[in-house]
């Protein structure tokens, strides 16, 4: 079994470099460590990622799939205590998470929080005027702001009167995670981790919510997909799968990666990871 | 032996300060509104009682002998002239032609339009409409006499104010055009001076109103603003009550509003208070009958040494009422905000509804809110929930708007002034709703 498993990786290296020779690097994570109140839950974490490719990254829960997205936003909570990530040639690490975002990165959250009293439309007008302004532009009026932020609301199949009521308050599951889609649809990120944006999610919102996502990736950008199930991926279609373990990652591969992930569960994978370890 | 001569001492001292202010008050009462019974039943309420202290439960967290150190005079009247230099009316389109202004407690037709109200609308002075003996009879009969009145600066008030806003809406009559009631506390030396603004408000049954009251103060002597307003709904009738308390630092301002309704009736009062050294409101409602329905929302929103306090009292003593109250406080600097909200459900006062929220954003090290909500419910069969929280802004909501690119400073900003719009949002007159959210834009950019 193990013998398979290196195998696997090989021919996966092999194939990235023939796929993705010329295309630039936005996202290079090296050993990357973390902890949060003292406790070490990411162990030594690689990944890299080009533009125009999608990955996914699974795992069970408590294997550091979404303290790895909340790292690379900058959450105050969490604590780098090594390793190196570096964002389109930048060192990530040395930002502040709002200069994280004008840059180009931006994380969908799993729970987008809720902002009574500030409307939709205010929200989205500032943090859009924040991007114009970091890259020295002028920054947008009301009128030019909706005529703007109207015709975005199509990718996510909103209704206008979403823009006038407070952020997320009062919002549904599906609701909420559209309005993450609407966000990344309005600031345009070179790379987007969406962090379980399927969970809790019903069909017809999971549906919506991909068709967003899959309308939104270019060959100059890149998505991460953090997903406990395989289901999103039959809509999102990823380049990488890669499973995650322990504050690893300790397996990549193809999109079949994933449908043997639903079909066999995660021991196998993970007991592969052990041998090889041994 | 030291300590109990200096209390006593301070006792003296404020009990000596009760009577001078009542003969302040009480020098130059307009002829026509002397009202000897009414007034003389306030001065025996007030020469019964003693300047409020710490020791008393009302006002165990809100201290207010500083107020003591003012030499207090009546105000003197101010010619018109200075009056229009100095008392500069806020524009507001929805109530060019409904305006009553007071100022140090008297009425200022110069000032006042009310060309947009029907005829059979009362609105004006009293001083004014005491002439017609028939109203004044029946305004006698209202004013003075809601519950509460013998609270001290209650009873102060009425022994000694000088004039008094009548508002009323008789039978049937739906008001669409909204009243504006200024009051400025005005001051052109540096003499300290009381103003007593005074209003009643009568929303005859069936009849619907929306009242805009709003204080300022404008001078270089320090004021003391001590207003009442007594306001009544009968069956059925419906008024949406705005308030705005915006006046200078250099003021003392304690208010009593008190309400009473009859059978189904909706009274909605939503109070901002952004100025003033020292504020109290004291909020009463009485529901005096069956299936009315009372709404609260109220902000504080204070820096620097300000001190705001709000207390609420909502008795309900028959069926099927309801309450709901939102009142928050941003407390920022040194600032102290005070809530005590107390909602009393008699034994009659079965299938109550009733919920009441205290929502405290503290801004920095230094500021305070004691808030005490209460709920007293003796019937059996009601609904009535009540909280308060106390917090900072959430780490979590700053880094969820960090994380769109917006900065942590404009990220708080945009968190307070969300917490406040929560009850700016419920005025409806737009452009003082407006206004407001200007002006708590500029409040947060810091």
């Amino acid at each position: 079994m193990s013998g398979w498993a290196l195998e696997s990786n090989a021919y996966l290296m092999e194939t990235k470099v023939v796929i993705q020779e010329n295309s630039e690097v936005i996202l290079s994570v090296t050993n990357l460590q973390a902890a949060i109140d003292g406790s070490e839950i990411l162990k030594g974490l690689n990944l890299e990622v080009k533009a125009g490719e999608i990955h996914a990254i699974m795992g069970l829960n408590g294997s550091g799939k979404s303290t790895f997205s909340k790292v690379l936003a900058g959450h105050p909570d969490y604590e780098v205590t090594s390793g190196e990530v570096l964002f389109q040639g930048q060192n990530l690490l040395a930002l502040e998470p709002h200069e994280r975002a004008t840059g180009g990165l931006f994380l969908a959250f799993q729970y987008p929080l809720e902002i009574p009293g500030v409307s939709n439309r205010d929200f989205l007008r500032v943090a859009y005027n924040s991007h114009l302004k970091a890259q020295g532009q002028a920054e947008i009026d009301v009128f030019d702001f909706d005529d703007l932020i109207e015709e975005k609301l199509d990718v996510v199949k909103m209704d206008a009167s979403f823009l006038d009521r407070s952020v997320n308050e009062g919002f549904s599951g599906g609701e909420k995670k559209r309005n993450e889609i609407l966000q990344m649809a309005l600031l345009a990120p070179k790379l987007t981790i969406l962090d379980e944006t399927d969970s809790g999610l019903d069909i017809d919102a999971l549906k919506t919510v991909a068709s967003g996502v899959n309308q939104l990736a270019t060959a100059e950008n890149a998505t991460v997909l953090i997903t406990h199930y395989q289901r999103l991926l039959n809509y999102v279609v990823p380049d990488y799968v890669h499973v995650v373990a322990d504050g690893r990652i300790i397996r990549t591969g193809d999109k079949e990666l994933a449908q043997e992930l639903e079909e066999r569960g995660y021991e196998w994978v993970l007991e592969d990871a052990s041998e090889v370890a041994v | 032996m030291g300590l109990q001569v200096s209390e006593n001492g301070m006792a003296k001292a404020a009990e000596t300060y009760l009577s001078r202010l009542l003969s302040v008050v009480a020098a130059e009462p307009l002829t026509q509104l002397a009202l000897p019974e009414l007034r003389q039943a306030a001065r025996a309420l007030v020469q019964e009682q003693s300047f409020p202290s710490a020791r008393d439960e009302e006002w165990r967290f809100s201290d207010i002998s500083e107020l003591l150190a003012l030499e207090l005079e009546a105000a003197k009247p101010l010619s018109e002239k200075n009056l229009e230099a100095i008392a500069p009316i806020p524009n507001r389109p929805e109530t060019q032609n409904s305006r009553l202004v007071f100022v140090n407690g008297v009425y200022v037709e110069s000032l006042s339009s009310r060309s947009g109200l029907p005829q059979d609308v009362t609105a004006g002075s009293l001083a004014n409409l005491c002439s017609q003996p028939e109203l004044k009879s029946q305004i006698e009969q209202r004013l003075g006499h809601a519950s509460g009145h013998n609270e001290v600066f209650t009873a102060l008030n009425t022994a000694g104010f000088q004039d008094a806003a009548v508002i009323w809406v008789p039978r049937q009559v739906q008001l669409s055009t909204p009243i504006q009631l200024v009051h400025y506390a005005l001051t052109e030396a540096q003499t300290a001076v009381i103003s007593q603004p005074r209003c009643l408000v009568l929303a005859e049954t069936g009849s619907h109103l929306t009242l805009v009251e709003e204080y300022y103060s404008r001078g270089q002597g320090q004021t003391f603003v001590n207003a009442v307003m007594e306001v009544w709904l009968e069956a059925n009738a419906q008024i949406d009550h705005v308030r705005l308390q915006d006046e200078a630092k250099t003021t003392f301002h304690i208010a009593k509003t008190a309400v009473t309704q009859a059978r189904d009736s909706r009274y909605t009062c939503t109070a901002v208070d952004l100025g003033s050294q020292v504020s109290r409101h004291h909020l009463e409602i009485y529901q005096t009958g069956e299936q009315t329905e009372t709404r609260l929302y109220g902000l504080s929103a204070i820096a620097g040494d300000q001190l705001s306090d709000t207390h609420s009292l909502i008795s309900l003593s028959q069926p099927h009422g309801s309450a709901d109250q939102l009142h928050k406080c941003i407390i920022s600097d040194r600032a102290h905000a005070v809530f005590s909200g107390k909602v009393y459900v008699s034994q009659s006062a079965q299938h109550t509804q009733a919920a009441q929220l205290n929502r405290n954003l503290l801004l920095s090290d230094k500021s305070r809110v004691d808030t005490k909500p209460q709920l007293e419910i003796i019937a059996d069969n009601v609904k009535c929930a009540h909280g308060a929280t106390v917090s900072q802004l959430a780490a979590d909501e700053i880094f969820y708007l960090q994380s769109r690119g917006i900065s942590p400073n404009q990220a708080q900003q945009l968190l307070i002034y969300g917490f406040a719009m929560e009850i700016i949002e419920k005025i409806t007159i737009a452009s003082l709703r407006e206004s407001l959210t200007q002006q708590i834009t500029e409040w947060t950019r810091w």
